[in-house]
């Protein structure tokens, strides 16, 4: 599978998520989006955001549950909680917001 | 709930890279996380070069996951075990590891160590007391 951004042919998994995290421009984020019926306001792009910082820092993609936790610390406790994050991300904020940033899905989803 | 909580620990007595030994043993803690268990982690033999800092791996083309074991903290697991012996065998001491921290909630999310020095015995002892043991 792939993606066109920007005239480019991303490849993609059969989850649709990014093969080479190298590939990533904000673009993908949007076009990802728009397939799902979504626009992306500041509050989703200050989560993906938070999650590349993330990856870049542990190489992982956190679990929902540690990107709750660390969402609440880093971007105000009324942020940090999954009602949020998922009416942000209502398919699920590990899994959505990981495929809009690039990211690998989440370890620990399962 | 409490009484469902069993001990869980891993060891890990490999080379970091090489094999995929030790970073399917940190994927497997971070996915047994989730499930709320006593987990806990041993790093002897080879296994103690896991944790050495600033490690590099763009010569040999395999991804750098050392940076993981820093977010172990956030996954609540807290208890790293390190050999001392292992670590006097191969020339090295705590100075050598990275300083791995996690955020005690209970405790105004002060900093703690998360590596724990222990002699040979002693972690005969932790892993004499777990309920499951997985050996990478």
């Amino acid at each position: 599978m792939a993606i066109e951004v920007d005239g480019k042919s991303l490849e993609t998994d059969e989850e649709g998520y990014l093969v080479n995290l190298d590939d990533w421009v904000p673009g993908v984020a949007d076009i990802m989006a728009a397939e799902d019926d979504l626009v992306l306001g500041d509050e989703h792009w200050d989560i993906i955001n938070f999650l590349r910082e993330y990856y870049e820092e542990y190489q992982i993609a956190p679990a929902v549950r540690v990107l709750t936790k660390a969402v609440g610390k880093k971007l105000g406790k009324e942020k940090g909680n999954s009602k949020y994050l998922y009416a942000l991300f209502p398919y699920g904020p590990g899994k959505q917001a990981c495929r809009y940033a690039g990211l690998p899905k989440p370890t620990g989803c399962i | 709930m409490s009484e469902d909580i069993k001990k869980f620990m891993y060891l890990n007595r490999r080379a970091p890279h090489g094999t995929i030994y030790a970073w399917e043993s940190l994927e497997v803690v971070l996915i047994g996380a989730a499930f709320d268990q006593d987990v806990s982690l041993a790093f002897f033999d080879d296994g103690v070069y896991q944790l050495l800092k600033s490690q590099d791996t763009s010569g040999i083309e395999t991804k750098n996951f050392s940076p993981t074991y820093s977010a172990l903290g956030d996954y609540d697991v807290t208890k790293l075990y390190v050999e001392q012996e292992s670590l006097e065998e191969r020339g090295l001491t705590l100075d050598d590891l990275m300083d791995l921290k996690w955020e005690d909630e209970d405790d105004d999310w002060a900093e703690k160590d998360s590596i724990r020095l222990v002699s040979r015995a002693e972690l005969t002892d932790i892993i004499e007391q777990q309920d499951i043991v997985f050996s990478f």
